[in-house]
């Protein structure tokens, strides 16, 4: 006990902050999760499975995670190039840029959503040009991936970017002594340290995704079976009063991002093995 | 390999780095660039191995000019001060790196990798660490991990910028020792960068002395200690007394102390410096007997005792100019010295210098005075 007591440091407080985080933990996250799970077992299995399988509720699940996990992939790739610019270069404009990247974490997501549809649809700035070719955005699933593109972006940016500026240039150039080509030394240098940050980045934007409402519902259209999304359909059921019907959709989706979680923190630990010891 | 750096100039911004640099480097030979922090040692290691374009100037390996190499092609083995060893790799893969990255016709087999990584391992000594990650290293394993991923090219040559620098004492002087034994194993040219005087002392057979840019001497350990081109490297090797005075009319007045100087411009007055190390000085209780020999009064104001010798710290009682002295224990203890005694110091082994024209160059020039007597 004294050995215990010992190891807790030089400032007191421990109980106190344990406390409030347990408290606080419990208040907003796990109470009220807890709360939905109660609800959904007032239904039978049978009636759960059945709300679960209807093709309709399959569809929408379809259509979030695979447009979810397209705008997280896309992410990945163009926010550690964003991450790259803003980290690597000096150059006019760089604060701007910087702030822009944080707007969809600030702008209300309907405001990001009506602005993506104006310029998108058919008639739009964008829109009418995509249209001669016969890609049309607004309305369909791709619009849906435009928007959770839009929305997922800063969290890649935000979570490369400081991996990228406590970067140890000299890493670099030692690889270059020994021969490497500048493709090598950042496939096999940089990129392999990058990696978790990019993970972590990943997940946050894929999950920032499955849980989006505000945005994709302007540009989506809200066809059924076509391109509505999850959240839309808890809301539809909700305005119906079906409650029961809506948390059992919940809980699939809780249990979906939870088991997503793991694996995610799997791979880190799998990447982060080299950190380990430090 | 030899190295030759022919009148190289390289200036950042508004900072120049190096001023019209000459250096020859012999093969086989272990020599330390030493200077103090921007003295533009490191831009000198760092020209030489391709980091760094120079705006004027040569650099060949072996008479061939490698100015415009990149540094990929240079093939030198290149040390940095705190290791950059990869972190996400293992020991094995972070020696292997060099190999594994060649194209696939120049690139050995895997079983060659193997041999060639573990010969190395061997080599710094550090067996049975090829799975362990940088992280789980001490420094000094981390720097011969370091190095053995430069040897790993089989390097022209090798440049290690301030190999120790950030390691303890204890574990400096045995890499200092290991390196040594590993240069005359390998007999590779190894040029090293270091702020340390006593370290370049110890390792180098050349030690290259450099100040704001310039080289200001080379010469062997024993040379630039014993005979110091100029003031800056003769203060910034070890611990020196600096006496003032004035050299006129063929003598040097050093307050009571006067010197004969066989100096030209015998007109003229001009300050002098006299540059002489504490070992140097010598004290005694009383005044020396044969008069020609020059001696003044000094006061002991504090005694330090540092194991094998004891440090005087003196004050002259004509000019009050503050010195050290340095004795052996045995000396200090026939001499019974207390502090505020009063000995007799006599002035030999100075070295003279004079500053010549002021107005016309920025830098002050030194010349080196003989003394005649």
């Amino acid at each position: 006990m004294r050995k215990l007591l010992h190891n807790r440091g030089f400032l007191p407080g421990f109980g106190m902050t344990m406390g409030y985080t347990i408290i606080y933990l419990s208040l907003l996250v796990l109470i009220p999760l807890s709360v939905l799970f109660l609800k959904a077992t007032t239904m039978s299995w049978e009636q759960f499975v059945g709300t679960i399988l209807d093709s309709r509720v399959l569809a929408s699940i379809r259509v979030s995670i695979v447009s979810s996990f397209f705008a997280a992939c896309v992410n990945a790739v163009f926010g550690v190039l964003v991450a790259w610019v803003l980290a690597r270069y000096q150059f006019f404009g760089k604060r701007i840029i910087d702030g822009i990247v944080d707007l969809p974490f600030a702008l209300p997501t309907a405001v990001g959503g009506i602005a993506l549809t104006s310029i998108y649809a058919e008639n739009g700035w964008v829109g009418q040009y995509l249209a001669e070719w016969g890609i049309k955005v607004a309305y369909t699933p791709l619009g849906i991936w435009v928007a959770l593109t839009f929305i997922g972006l800063p969290f890649v940016v935000r979570t490369v970017q400081p991996v990228l500026q406590d970067w140890d240039l000299q890493m670099e150039e030692a690889a270059a002594t020994l021969g490497a080509t500048r493709w090598t030394t950042f496939t096999r240098v940089i990129l392999p340290h990058l990696l978790p940050a990019v993970i972590t980045g990943f997940a946050l934007a894929f999950a920032r995704a499955l849980g989006e409402y505000g945005s994709v519902v302007f540009i989506s259209g809200n066809m059924p079976l076509k391109t509505e999304i999850v959240p839309l359909l808890i809301m539809t059921k909700l305005e119906q009063f079906d409650y029961a019907g809506a948390t059992a959709i919940a809980t699939v989706m809780l249990v979906a991002s939870f088991i997503m979680l793991l694996i995610i923190n799997y791979l880190q630990w799998r990447i982060n093995k080299f950190d380990a010891a430090r | 390999m030899s190295i030759e750096v022919d009148n190289i100039s390289k200036s950042y911004k508004n900072f120049t780095a190096l001023k019209n640099v000459s250096l020859q480097i012999p093969e086989g030979e272990l020599v330390a660039l030493l200077g103090p922090s921007g003295s533009g040692k490191t831009t000198l290691l760092r020209l030489i191995a391709g980091l760094e374009q120079p705006e004027e100037g040569r650099i060949l390996f072996n008479g061939e000019d490698n100015t415009n190499r990149d540094v990929r092609e240079r093939r030198v083995g290149f040390v940095f001060q705190h290791y950059a060893l990869f972190r996400h790799m293992n020991i094995f893969d972070n020696i292997a790196f060099g190999l594994t990255v060649r194209s696939r016709k120049t690139r050995p087999n895997k079983e060659e990798i193997r041999e060639k990584v573990h010969s190395l391992l061997k080599l710094v000594q550090l067996e049975g660490l090829a799975h362990r990650y940088p992280s789980q290293l001490s420094g000094g394993q981390r720097q011969r991990v370091a190095l053995a991923r430069a040897l790993a090219v089989e390097p022209k040559f090798l440049l290690l910028d301030e190999p120790f620098g950030a390691l303890d004492t204890k574990v400096r002087q045995e890499l200092r020792r290991w390196l040594r034994h590993l240069h005359g194993k390998l007999g590779l040219t190894i040029l090293f960068v270091t702020h340390d005087q006593e370290e370049a002392m110890e390792l180098a057979d050349q030690v290259v002395v450099m100040n704001e840019g310039k080289v200001e001497q080379v010469g062997s350990p024993e040379e630039i200690y014993h005979h110091p081109a100029n003031p800056f490297v003769y203060s910034f090797l070890g611990r020196v007394n600096l006496f003032r005075g004035r050299v006129h009319e063929g003598k040097i007045k050093l307050g009571e102390a006067e010197f004969e100087t066989e100096w030209e411009n015998k007109a003229v007055e001009l300050p002098a410096v006299g540059y002489m190390r504490p070992h140097d000085v010598e004290v005694s209780l009383h005044a020396p007997a044969d008069s020609s020999i020059q001696a003044v009064q000094a006061q002991v104001s504090r005694i330090s005792l540092l194991g094998p010798i004891v440090r005087l710290d003196l004050k002259r009682l004509d000019t009050n100019e503050v010195f050290e002295a340095e004795m052996s224990r045995q000396r200090f203890a026939e001499l019974a010295l207390v502090e505020n005694g009063t000995v007799y110091v006599t002035l030999n082994n100075l070295s003279f210098y004079v500053e010549e024209g002021q107005s016309v160059t920025p830098a002050p020039t030194f010349i080196p005075l003989q003394v005649s007597v």
